[in-house]
């Protein structure tokens, strides 16, 4: 008896809500799935992407041949590979890749290293930060590659000038990263060094400097990259050696093979030293967080 | 004879003279703390709880008054008591034991020293296990007893304590108080106490300074008598009940008084 009554006053109820309010709504879609990709194994991936590249290159070739497209400007991948060989086993490849090598590292690292000590001093005084960060601020938003004829008239025409660039590109970047650190750094946590009676070397030392360590390796990669255009640039500017000069040399000499062999080893020579930094980013990571 | 009081604040006052409105944080307040007592302070927020910690660890000159440690002048000193403030803030690159050991190092107690003495109150008060880990890898109660250890293992008489469980969940929180009044008892410290919950003050404390807010100021000081050791049971003893209830009224009374105030205003 009670349910009975109860159905009754609940269905004319809900049919004068469905009178107002189901006509009102966006028709219901039909029955729909959430859309799942099946994902492709490893291998077919490979097998794709080979064979895009070697389709890539065979039409280069192709097209450079029935001259689709001017092998003179474009050169065939087969004139490359025939380049490349003479280059590594009669030209001066070695040589070419150490001396870039050498000035990317070299900038990469005293820039990151100067860069990131001079963004944590300015932890020491707010008043000398305060100095210093519209300086900064300039140095940051000047294009330091059109200062490289300068630097190669000031250093000359070997490594150090190299160097030079290479470490202007990633100082300033270093440099801004680690103040965002040490701004980023709790006024809490400082209380509670202070409050243990801490000196300001100490919190400098415990806090300040591992609390910026994250930020600094966050940069390297990008600092790899930077130094890698600075090492370039200034080979292109004026330099006897380096991957940067052989391309300009062959460039101008009209050897597009020799461009081509050259850039393809400047790439191989940027992807190593990537994963290389990426690789050191783990490591550093992992030293820093257990 | 009257034993000297382990910490007094003498006439100790904080003005903020913001663009050219003075804003009274602290009225100047007299308190005295005995040695070995546990000591709370509640009131709504904004009535200088934390004020008066940041002025008793010497990070904030008052505007007037003194701190005094043992009957000596500690006013803007640093270092003269040990204070955990309300998050955790255990360093994330240190392991929990490393993070334990922080105030022994600063203190200039080489790691090594630090760590053996450290280790055993690790294990013994409910961290074992995780002195390897990570503060990462641990529940709000676990970086909260990691940073009390910290603050106690400085060896300081006088302990200052800005609501550490108060971001805790009710049945943790309850755990950890009794793990507090453990600690209270074998290590033998003065403890300040700040905290928004009645209950957790009455429970854990000696004395109840109960505080207003505009001008921060003291307005009643209780004496809790009940026994220790104390077990949770107590909080529904008559007693108890009696002093929580007193206490809430006050503080209701001055909220009530304090928006009457700002209505006629």
């Amino acid at each position: 008896m009670t349910s009975k009554s109860t159905t009754f006053a609940a269905a004319p109820i809900a049919g004068v809500w469905g009178l107002f309010f189901r006509s009102a709504r966006a028709p219901r879609p039909g029955k729909r799935r959430l859309p799942v990709e099946t994902e492709w194994s490893t291998a077919l991936v490979v097998c794709i992407q080979t064979g895009l590249l070697a389709g890539l290159v065979a039409a280069w070739e192709i097209c450079a041949r029935v001259c689709v497209i001017d092998p003179f400007f474009w050169s065939l991948p087969s004139a490359i590979w025939a380049t490349g060989v003479v280059y590594f086993t009669e030209g001066n490849a070695v040589v070419d890749i150490s001396y870039t090598f050498r000035s990317t590292l070299l900038g990469f690292f005293i820039g990151t290293v100067s860069g990131g000590l001079l963004g944590l001093s300015f932890w020491w005084s707010r008043n000398y930060a305060r100095v210093m960060q519209p300086l900064i601020i300039c140095l940051e938003s000047m294009p330091k590659l059109a200062l490289a004829p300068l630097i190669i008239l000031v250093f000359g025409l070997g490594l150090p000038s190299k160097v030079v660039i290479a470490t202007a590109l990633t100082l300033v970047v270093s440099t801004l990263t680690a103040y965002a650190g040490v701004r980023a750094i709790d006024r809490d946590q400082e209380k509670l060094f202070y409050s243990l009676g801490a000196s300001r070397w100490q919190v400098f030392t415990k806090l300040v400097a591992p609390a910026c360590v994250p930020w600094l390796i966050s940069i390297l990669r990008v600092n790899i990259g930077l130094a890698l255009t600075g090492a370039i640039v200034g080979e292109f500017v004026a330099s006897q050696f380096g991957l940067g000069r052989t391309i300009l040399y062959a460039g101008q000499t009209y050897e597009i093979a020799l461009v081509w062999v050259a850039v393809f080893v400047l790439s191989a020579l940027s992807m190593i030293m990537y994963a290389a930094v990426s690789w050191l980013e783990g490591l550093l990571r992992r030293g820093a967080y257990g | 004879m009257i034993a000297l009081p382990k910490l007094a604040l003498d006439g100790v006052s904080m003005v903020f003279d913001a663009n050219g409105s003075r804003f009274t944080a602290l009225s100047p307040i007299s308190v005295e703390v005995q040695a070995n007592k546990f000591v709370s302070l509640i009131g709504p927020s904004g009535c200088g709880k934390s004020t008066i910690f940041n002025i008793v660890a010497g990070l904030q000159p008052p505007t007037a008054g003194r701190v005094l440690i043992d009957g000596a002048d500690a006013t803007g000193l640093i270092g003269q008591v040990g204070y955990m403030l309300q998050k955790d803030l255990l360093l994330p690159w240190r392991t929990v034991l490393d993070n334990v050991c922080l105030g022994m190092e600063i203190r200039g107690l080489p790691l090594k020293e630090a760590r053996q003495r450290a280790l055993p109150l690790l294990r013994r008060y409910g961290l074992s296990g995780f002195e390897t880990l990570y503060p990462s890898s641990l529940s709000g109660g676990m970086r909260q007893r990691a940073a009390l250890l910290r603050t106690l293992l400085v060896d300081m008489d006088i302990v200052l304590l800005d609501e550490p469980f108060g971001a805790l969940d009710a049945q943790t929180k309850a755990q950890m108080q009794e793990w507090l009044l453990h600690l209270f008892n074998d290590f033998g410290r003065t403890v300040i106490f700040v905290t928004h919950d009645v209950e957790e003050a009455v429970f854990l404390s000696d004395e109840i300074h109960v505080m207003a807010s505009r001008p921060g100021r003291v307005i009643e000081t209780l004496p809790i008598d009940l026994p220790r050791p104390r077990d949770r049971a107590i909080i529904s003893s008559p007693r108890f009940v009696a002093i929580k209830k007193y206490c809430l009224d006050l503080l209701r009374l001055e909220a009530t008084e304090n928006a009457s105030a700002s209505i006629a205003a």
